[in-house]
């Protein structure tokens, strides 16, 4: 038995989220996410969750960081202007190794921009918002099924390496519908963070030096730990030594580039042969899905290069096709955002062409296949 | 005290604090009201911000929450409705709870979350060396404030009543037995309680101020409080330039997270508990 449905990205990401386990919710309204928190507030009661309208997204990001460090699996879910209140508490999320998941569901910026109409232009803040050097992992699903797939797998990820795992989905991933075929209950891969077996010495932030994950004891659980945004030794109490912050700081960004090879998603079509190669996500990648195939039928070698995880970059693989394109063409719903990763990772072994929109709509296939034609000598 | 020392992480002490700070004397005041109601250490949880006063926390023995500045109450939240049979502790500074932390304060409050709320009140922000606060006095000199602060300060108690706490109280740094005891009211009412300990930073109010010598700083608290039973029967040119101590505040209600509780266990008796997996989602979402 399939169990087949009809659902918006926002939906299919709340019910990746509660099979992965999140059972703690809180946020503050904001379109295009607001579905998220009804949806949340509907179904967390039915299954023991605890759902909470905060009064800002600052005291959002904070409750959850709060409920995760008691063992829970925490989310909350915003757009641009909640996005950015969120800032600092996600560096403190980092700097603690504290579990949580944000989905961000873009739309138009700066300020409080337009609404209603979709954007990819928070692709940098979402891997720099917080100040200091942190570790942060960005996933970006294409359609509704990756919604759900992609949030399952930020918990995952969250659980495992103990980072902050923000889902960049936009207006349109959002809200539009889709059927989508569910995995059979008890057929979804779930990761769940290590916990300390004994109280005794108990070490919060001990790990390897070489990107280790410290073990998470749950408050709560009686180990009577102490957890501070300073920089902390082992122990977990601040310091001010120079040489420990030096450690942390490349021990935590370690963590992630360590994780990279395994946590890598991406799709790829036509790539094989390609000469000409489209670099895209999320919803402008369907825009350049449908470009590639008609330049295909018009006997153009195109083909499409579509990051699932943008940060990390799947930057081997890029690398790898960079070698062997003759031309890069990056549409994205911003100013040039992702093109800059993807122009330091092709190194100028091919030219890279940044491709942009920021009206407040997709890119029509036409669009990019005209890029794709247009630049053809 | 030396039962007391059971909540301490002895090895982490000395404290940063200066000499003569009232932070000092506000922790023994929340220590010795814990050990008066013998409470399990396992079961405590100790949230801050940021500030001197914040630092608290890291002395004591139990899980302890440093968070961000203002937002100790944020994080609290999320503690306390995630597990609420912990008992929630927030320590803060004024600068901390009522300027940057203010609107998570009146929430807190409006919502009667069982946490209490310890604000170690020294009328200035001492970690940053000084400039006003919303608790500075008008006329006080801060570092920000160089003739003199020309701004309104918060009563905080009335702030705190009037957003919905159920138990508020105010004590000092001189009234070191009175404020243990408004705390020891205070853990045990089931909602949001708030005890506001007036303190002294000799470092840079004092000083500035030319308070003179810590005693002086002492003895303002002892000369400018009038206890509410002793209020009630003072006419009002004696209280001017007064302030209360004692308990300002005592009227239980329900509280937030029993009642979530409440309509989860509702909401379970309507429908089928969730047994992992996908499930329908009853969202009709446009
Ligand atoms: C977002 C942010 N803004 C400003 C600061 C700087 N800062 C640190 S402590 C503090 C004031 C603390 O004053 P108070 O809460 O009254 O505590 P006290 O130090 O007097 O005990 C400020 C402004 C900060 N850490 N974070
Ligand atoms: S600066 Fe003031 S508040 Fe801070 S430790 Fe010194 S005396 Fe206490």
């Amino acid at each position: 038995m399939t169990n087949v449905k009809l659902m918006q990205g926002n939906e299919a990401c709340t019910l990746g989220a509660i099979t992965a386990g999140m059972d703690f919710y809180a946020g503050y309204p904001i379109t295009p996410s607001t579905e998220v928190a009804e949806i949340c507030a509907t179904e967390l009661p039915k299954i023991g969750g605890k759902f909470i309208q905060m009064e800002d997204e600052i005291g959002s990001i904070a409750a959850i960081i709060g409920a995760s460090l008691t063992g829970r699996k925490a989310m909350t879910a915003t757009s641009g202007p909640g996005f950015s209140l969120m800032q600092e508490n996600i560096g403190y999320a980092a700097l603690t190794e504290v579990p949580i998941v944000i989905i961000n569901v873009q739309r138009v910026g700066p300020s409080t921009g337009m609404p209603t109409s979709p954007a990819q232009s928070d692709v940098m803040q979402a891997r720099w918002g917080t100040h200091g050097d942190h570790p942060i992992v960005v996933l970006a699903p294409g359609n509704v099924k990756e919604c759900f797939d992609l949030t399952v797998k930020a918990f995952n990820i969250a659980e495992e390496y103990r980072v902050p795992v923000i889902v960049l989905t936009d207006e349109v991933v959002g809200h539009m519908r889709e059927k989508v075929v569910l995995p059979e209950p008890g057929s979804v891969t779930i990761v769940d963070r290590q916990k300390p077996q004994s109280r005794a010495n108990y070490l919060p932030f001990a790990a390897d030096q070489d990107g280790g994950v410290p073990l998470m004891a749950s408050f709560g659980d009686g180990f009577r730990y102490h957890v501070t945004g300073l920089f902390h030794d082992e122990t977990g109490f601040p310091t001010n030594r120079g040489d420990i912050a030096n450690a942390s700081i490349r021990r935590l960004m370690r963590k992630v580039e360590k994780a990279e090879p395994l946590i890598r998603d991406y799709f790829t079509e036509s790539t094989d042969d390609c000469e000409l190669l489209v670099v895209a996500f999320g919803s402008s990648a369907m825009s350049s899905l449908s470009a590639v195939r008609q330049a295909r039928a018009k006997g153009i070698k195109a083909g499409l290069f579509r990051p699932k995880t943008i940060w990390p970059f799947p930057e081997t693989v890029l690398d790898e096709l960079a070698g062997r394109v003759k031309r890069i063409i990056v549409p994205e719903m911003n100013m040039g955002q992702l093109v800059l990763e993807i122009q330091r990772i092709v190194g100028g072994r091919a030219p890279v062409e940044s491709l942009t929109k920021v009206n407040g709509e997709l890119f029509r296939p036409e669009e990019v296949l005209e890029a794709i034609v247009g630049g053809r000598k | 005290m030396s039962e007391s020392m059971k909540y301490f992480r002895e090895q982490r002490l000395p404290h940063i604090w200066c000499p003569g700070c009232g932070h000092g004397t506000v922790t023994g005041a929340l220590v010795r009201a814990i050990t008066r109601l013998n409470l399990d250490k396992n079961k405590v949880v100790v949230v801050s911000g940021i500030g001197c006063s914040s630092r608290a926390p890291g002395y004591l023995d139990f899980d302890t929450l440093h968070t961000t500045h203002g937002r100790a109450l944020a994080f609290a939240t999320g503690v306390k409705l995630s597990r609420p049979e912990l008992k929630v502790i927030v320590m803060t500074g004024d600068g901390d709870c009522t300027a940057i932390g203010g609107n998570h304060f009146i929430h807190a409050a409006r919502r009667n979350i069982d946490i209490t709320t310890i604000v170690m009140n020294n009328n200035i922000y001492g970690m940053t060396s000084g400039q006003f606060s919303p608790m500075t006095p008008k006329g006080m000199i801060g570092t920000t404030a160089p003739y003199g602060n020309t701004e309104r300060s918060f009563d905080l108690a009335n702030l705190a009543i009037a957003a919905g706490a159920t138990y508020v109280g105010r004590g000092t740094a001189y009234h070191a037995k009175l404020l243990e005891d408004l705390i020891f009211q205070a853990l045990q009412n089931k909602g949001f309680s708030v005890v506001e300990a007036v303190t002294q930073c000799p470092t840079y109010l004092g000083r500035r101020n030319k308070f003179g010598t810590v005693v002086d700083m002492l003895n303002w608290f002892k000369d400018s409080a009038v206890n509410v039973k002793a209020a009630a029967v003072m006419t009002p040119d004696k209280l001017a330039g007064k302030f209360l101590v004692g308990e300002l505040y005592n009227k239980p209600d329900q509280e937030f997270t029993a009642a979530y509780d409440q309509l989860v266990a509702q909401v379970q008796r309507k429908f089928d508990s969730f047994k992992g997996g996908t499930r329908e989602c009853a969202q009709n979402s446009d």
